[in-house]
């Protein structure tokens, strides 16, 4: 089934009771050459680059609830390439041209929307840092513009410029950044993958990796063995549990992240925002929700919820920023865990076992990366050396010290980044 | 979540500074090898249930605290000053 207007106006007039599933369900075979452990947005946009870069289709996904339900479809949907460090910028840019192009591609709408990021500053020091960020995002062929406090006002009059304790400065505006609608990234990777020939594998939970003589051979699963040549494990918040089945440690705390989502409003936030101070980012969606969240809860956990002391900082940070936000009224709010690396920045490299691969630690920031991820772990995992837009993600680099990330600079502890 | 600090009592989490698994407190020797160095600084265990991991009471007694929880449910069992961390 392909999406077109033809096709869109076809079945509005006959009561849109043409459309089928938008993937197969199948039951999973013996064995398989890849089997990729985590139907999220990483491991459904793996298939589908392995399919379709690759053209290795004898793939299963497996995923031990429903397509989309982890972090792909809990997140704040953030797209953007406005990285510093050499390692991350290259990833990034390449992640965000893979957006650029990711409707045509999949004939499907993510709703991807480039409707310009806005980090502010306030402080000298701040602008200094900002400046030569981005200096960096241009020489790696991406965009940034200084804004001045005016330039600022211009975009965003209802923010509080009057603010004594965190006055803005200005703020460096990416045009290219936005947001896009994550369910749909990951429907549409499942079913570009389906429709290559990948076995997309819901309610079936990896419980065991089965090695002999350091060779990956296969996954036990809820669904039975499943013997494999390959063997990817890409299970954002739950990596430091499965890599334990191959009886690795990974360099990961997993830590929740909490969101919110008001009401619906009619159009008032036309960009991304973020408040630096606070560590506040906010943006609206299509629906008309103001959807905004902030910190890490700052501690290792594993509920899909937060705690009240976050919930509460972020809403100060709100109120501080945009006082206007205190007349609406919050809907919901959720949380999701993350793999928090030390330095704040990905892996995406093969094992000490042979035909067991990596690709995790994306922290608070992997939705932006779902297109590259898949492009470079599919690259990895086909050809058994690493893209170049990801070579630098690699599992040694905190043992050896050699090419450590730390986008923040805020040091190496899990839960800084 | 409230923390059972056992100079002050109970007091919000917010009067504390979450430093990470209490595997920290297990330093190797300093000639012990890279290997080893590099599990201690940055690999964890990083469970889905019970666990323990240090906790300064910074705006409190400012003592450092072995804190047991659960990472699913947010439930605290129990806390111990270093002193008596080391003394069990
Ligand atoms: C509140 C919040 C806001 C965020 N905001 C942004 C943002 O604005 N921009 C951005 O770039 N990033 C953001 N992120 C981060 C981003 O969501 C994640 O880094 C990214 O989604 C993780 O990759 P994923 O989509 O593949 O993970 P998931 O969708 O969680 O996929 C992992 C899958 O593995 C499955 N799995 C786990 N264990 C097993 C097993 N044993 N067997 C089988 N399957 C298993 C899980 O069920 C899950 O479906 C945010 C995260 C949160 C929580
Ligand atoms: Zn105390």
């Amino acid at each position: 089934m392909r999406f077109s207007g033809w096709r869109i106006f076809r079945e509005g007039l006959t009561g849109n009771k043409g459309w089928g599933p938008h993937w197969r369900d199948p039951a999973p075979k013996s064995e398989y050459d890849i089997v990729i452990i985590g139907g999220g947005g990483h491991g459904l946009s793996t298939a589908y680059y392995l399919a379709k870069e690759h053209g290795l289709t004898n793939v299963a996904v497996l995923e031990k609830g429903y397509l989309g339900g982890g972090n792909v479809g809990r997140n704040t949907t953030i797209v953007r390439a406005n990285y510093f460090l050499p390692g991350n910028s290259e990833f990034y840019s390449h992640s965000l041209k893979l957006w650029e192009g990711l409707e045509a591609d999949l004939n499907y709408n993510v709703m991807h929307s480039q409707r310009g990021l806005i980090n502010l500053f306030h402080s000298d020091g701040q602008r200094d840092a900002f400046v030569r960020r981005g200096n960096a995002m241009i020489n790696q062929g991406d965009d940034a513009i200084l804004l001045d406090r005016d330039g600022v006002r211009k975009h965003l009059p209802y923010l509080d410029f009057d603010n004594t304790r965190f006055p803005i400065y200005g703020g460096l505006l990416h045009p290219r950044g936005g947001t896009a609608r994550h369910d749909a990234v990951a429907w549409g990777y499942a079913r570009g993958a389906d429709r290559r020939g990948v076995d997309l594998i819901q309610n079936c939970e990896v419980t065991g990796i089965d090695i002999q003589n350091g060779r990956v051979t296969g996954v036990q699963t809820t669904r039975g063995a499943i013997r494999a040549k390959k063997v990817g494990i890409v299970v954002a918040g739950r990596s430091g549990q499965v890599a334990a089945m191959a009886g690795m440690r990974l360099p990961i705390e997993s830590h929740i992240l909490q969101a919110f989502v008001s009401e619906g409003l009619k159009p008032c936030i036309d960009h991304v925002v973020s408040f630096g101070m606070g560590h506040f980012y906010i943006s609206q969606s299509d629906k008309g929700g103001l959807v905004f969240g902030g910190d890490l809860d700052f501690y290792a956990s594993y509920a899909a919820r937060g705690n009240l002391p976050m919930t509460e900082h972020v809403m100060e940070a709100a109120m501080t920023l945009m006082p206007m936000i205190g007349k609406a009224r919050v809907l919901r709010s959720w949380g999701g865990i993350m793999d928090m690396t030390p330095d704040g920045s990905p892996i995406i490299d093969k094992t000490g076992v042979d035909g067991l691969y990596l690709d995790c630690g994306w922290c608070y920031g992997g939705f932006k990366a779902v297109p590259g991820s898949g492009f470079a772990f599919a690259h990895l995992i086909a050809q058994d050396r690493p893209h170049d837009s990801a070579a630098r993600y690699r599992l040694d680099r905190f043992r050896t010290g050699v090419g450590l990330m730390d986008e923040e600079g805020t040091g190496a502890q899990h839960n800084l980044h | 979540m409230r923390i059972p600090c056992p100079i002050c009592g109970t007091r919000d989490r917010r009067e504390f500074y979450y430093k990470g698994a209490a595997s920290m407190l297990d330093r190797p020797a300093p000639d012990a090898g890279a290997a080893v160095w590099d599990a201690y600084l940055h690999l964890r265990d990083n469970p889905a249930g019970r666990t323990r991991d240090l906790w300064h009471h910074e705006a409190g007694c400012g003592a450092w605290l072995v804190v047991e929880r659960d990472t699913v449910t947010h439930e605290v069992f129990g806390a111990k000053t270093l002193e008596q961390f080391h003394a069990d």
